[in-house]
């Protein structure tokens, strides 16, 4: 059976993933969350979907590093690891951000070190075992800032910088990294959006793109994959017309 | 606020929409959030979902299982779940849902809340008959357990409650054993509704699903098309090697992205020009497949489930549905009856669809199924014509002491309401005072 790993199982996108996987074929699940009772609601769920699987729960301060260390070891000691999803993030609001310098910190933590810390600590035992495949939730606000939204666009542009430069160290290796940059999705974080009549694509849609992705191991996986298109205009549009919009 | 409608898009009114995403949550929200209303996925029709204007706790994201016992085939899930996905998950081990109606697109809380029917009536009864016991939510912020031995009036209440007794944060249900994803099938065309009766009556012993398609444009001679299904057993489906091909294709098929009606027409796309001749082709089309054959449960049970946004093609102003239930008793005559006010009405109906339910009263207090024979339409909305028509139809309904499903209505008058369904007064008692609809303002005063 596949060993998969998932941080931040409780996330919407992620919870689809496992959903899919454990359809496809049985599997090992280690589901890490923040609140052990969600994350037990989401194995129970897998559970009843797939008899055959073997889903663990597990619970991890996100944001301390050396907890982080704790859980990772941990999870590898306990079986060698065939794909970790880093799916945890939280969709702080811009004024919030600008207005409480504590809330924009923890937005930049959360969204931005985490990420990375949790890749850095998966990728020691995966390089010793020379086998795996990381992948990591991204966004498509990471790859230009705006306005609206630039503090949580930076925490994943942080991400996406550290998994291209991930991606250039392991390049010889069979580990592969893979970033995943989906535009806005109906989850209960985009909620407000939603309700603001924003367009999003369905979370069901995004998640077997990102389960494709990481089974072909592809680098960058926009999806829906329109956003790639998008997103090659949005970041090559000339400073003078970008300033002029209001995105 | 967000523009919500319901499936026949008669009203797109702003709503606060509160998506309950975790079933620990839901009993602050709604304290939090009051009075308002649960929108599950909106496949009703009328008004029985909405509230305008004000709170709607969104039940989508309840999508969970709990537990699932492969002795007995009970099921617990959260009140969000789609039939569909109960459906693909457990019809391969083996078990399905007794009761689904004509789209499995629905949560289990709308199939609860609407105590739903389907074609196997005379055989199963309705959903209720196979829900075990719920958790429900009150907006006093209390989660109360109900079953049918602790809690029997509650129960029954939210059964076919229409949302109105609380919210159901999550249900146990008994699915049953199948053999296999097949149907053994046998499709008869009939002339006139004393044939359609005899149909039903000869069927209703032998066949587990029977349903029919009436072309109510034809008057007297009321021709349709009767339909009639058994479940195949494993060794039935398995002396079939064929079948095996078509799941193979029927399932790439689903996986696929489904068809959609890409945009709302600036007009109903039924109108008197294409309802003559659909209804003539759909009569022939069907005739031609008379006899017996062999189905896959999807497509026969729900054939209108792959046309995502279908409802979309009858314009801008969206359309009624009108499903009304008479005793057998005078029935014939009242069918009749009906279907002579739509011929002379000119006002057509796309799919009419006659069938009769079994010998059983329904649980709820609310419930819509009772003996009888229940005849559903649509009717594109033209405005005070359309209104006309099921004023009509109202009075045969009412001489026939029959009543008009809830899930449907977007328009039946109080005293209809109030005729049809005798136990309202006690229903009342069972009210949570924070929730309110379109429908309870409606007919029921608050
Ligand atoms: C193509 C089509 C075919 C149909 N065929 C049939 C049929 O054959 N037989 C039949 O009986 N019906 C049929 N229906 C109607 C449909 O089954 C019902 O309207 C069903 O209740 C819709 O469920 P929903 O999840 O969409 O709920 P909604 O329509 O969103 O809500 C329905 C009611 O349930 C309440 N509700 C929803 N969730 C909860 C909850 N968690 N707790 C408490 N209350 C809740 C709402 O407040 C509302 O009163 C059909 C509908 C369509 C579109």
């Amino acid at each position: 059976m596949q060993h998969i790993v998932i941080i931040g199982a409780t996330s919407a996108m992620a919870e689809h993933c496992a959903r899919l996987w454990v359809q496809a074929a049985p599997v090992r699940l280690t589901l890490v969350g923040r609140d052990e009772a969600r994350t037990r609601r989401v194995a129970d769920d897998l559970r009843v979907r797939s008899p055959q699987s073997d889903v663990h729960v597990m619970t991890s301060d996100f944001v301390d590093a050396a907890a982080i260390q704790r859980t990772v070891s941990h999870i590898v000691n306990q079986a060698a690891v065939d794909v970790v999803l880093i799916a945890h993030g939280v969709l702080s609001g811009q004024g919030t951000c600008q207005d409480d310098l504590l809330a924009c910190d923890a937005a930049l933590q959360v969204n931005g070190v985490s990420p990375v810390l949790f890749a850095e600590a998966f990728a020691k035992p995966m390089v010793a075992t020379n086998h795996g495949t990381i992948a990591i939730i991204g966004s498509v606000a990471g790859d230009r800032g705006r306005k609206t939204n630039y503090v949580y666009g930076a925490a994943k542009g942080l991400v996406s910088r550290y998994a291209q430069g991930m991606q250039h160290r392991l390049a010889q290796t069979n580990v592969k990294v893979v970033l995943i940059k989906p535009g806005p999705t109906d989850t209960p974080m985009t909620s407000d959006l939603k309700a603001k009549g924003q367009k999003m694509a369905s979370v069901e849609v995004v998640a077997q793109d990102i389960v494709k992705g990481i089974a072909s191991g592809k680098p960058v996986v926009y999806t829906p994959g329109i956003w790639q298109v998008i997103m090659l205009v949005v970041m090559h549009l000339p400073r003078f017309v970008f300033n002029k919009l209001n995105i | 606020m967000k523009p919500v409608s319901a499936w026949g898009r008669l009203s797109n009114d702003l709503h606060d929409v509160h998506v309950l995403t975790d079933r620990a949550h839901v009993a602050p929200v709604l304290a939090a959030h009051r009075p308002g209303l649960a929108f599950g996925n909106g496949r009703s029709y009328g008004d029985v979902c909405l509230n305008p204007h004000g709170h709607l706790w969104h039940t989508t994201g309840l999508n969970k299982f709990m537990a699932f016992d492969d002795a007995t085939g009970r099921l617990v899930c959260e009140a969000g779940v789609l039939l569909r996905d109960i459906q693909r998950l457990f019809v391969p081990r083996g078990w399905m849902l007794p009761v689904t109606p004509g789209t499995q697109l629905i949560t289990v809380g709308g199939a609860i809340a609407n105590d739903v029917h389907g074609k196997n009536h005379h055989a199963v009864g309705s959903f209720g008959d196979h829900v075990l016991g719920v958790s429900l939510a009150r907006t006093t912020g209390e989660v109360l357990s109900l079953d049918w031995t602790q809690t029997p009036a509650l129960m029954s209440a939210t059964l076919g409650g229409l949302g109105l007794t609380g919210v159901i944060v999550t249900a146990e249900l008994q699915l049953r054993r199948v053999g296999s994803p097949w149907l053994r099938t046998e499709t008869l065309p009939y002339q006139g509704l004393t044939e359609f009766f005899e149909l039903a009556d000869a069927s209703e012993h032998d066949w587990e699903h029977t349903v029919s398609w009436i072309d109510c444009l034809a008057g007297q001679t009321a021709r349709g098309i009767f339909m009639r299904a058994n479940p195949m057993s494993a060794p039935q489906a398995a002396a079939m090697p064929s079948l095996k091909a078509v799941l193979a294709a029927h399932q790439q098929k689903t996986q696929s992205q489904p068809l959609r009606m890409p945009f709302v027409p600036p007009l109903s796309l039924v109108n008197g020009l294409s309802l003559k001749p659909f209804n003539m082709a759909y009569y022939e089309l069907q005739k031609l497949k008379s006899g017996f054959d062999v189905a896959h449960y999807e497509p026969f049970s729900y054939p209108l489930d792959n046309l995502q946004d279908w409802n979309r093609m009858y314009g801008p102003r969206g359309f009624y549905q009108y499903q009304s239930v008479v005793p057998r008793e005078g029935g014939q005559l009242a069918v009749q009856a009906m279907l002579d006010a739509i011929a002379a009405s000119g006002e057509g109906s796309f799919l009419a669809v006659l069938k009769t339910f079994g010998n059983r009263e329904a649980k709820g207090m609310l419930s819509f199924p009772e003996p009888g024979v229940t005849l559903a339409l649509d009717f594109p909305n033209r405005g005070q014509r359309t209104l006309q028509l099921m004023d009509r139809l109202d009075a045969i309904v009412r001489e026939a002491k029959g009543r008009l499903y809830m899930a449907k209505d977007a328009r039946m008058p109080r005293d209809l309401f109030e005729a049809g369904y005798p136990r309202l007064s006690e229903f009342a008692a069972h009210r949570d005072a924070g929730i309110s609809s379109a429908m309870s303002r409606r007919l029921m005063g608050v």
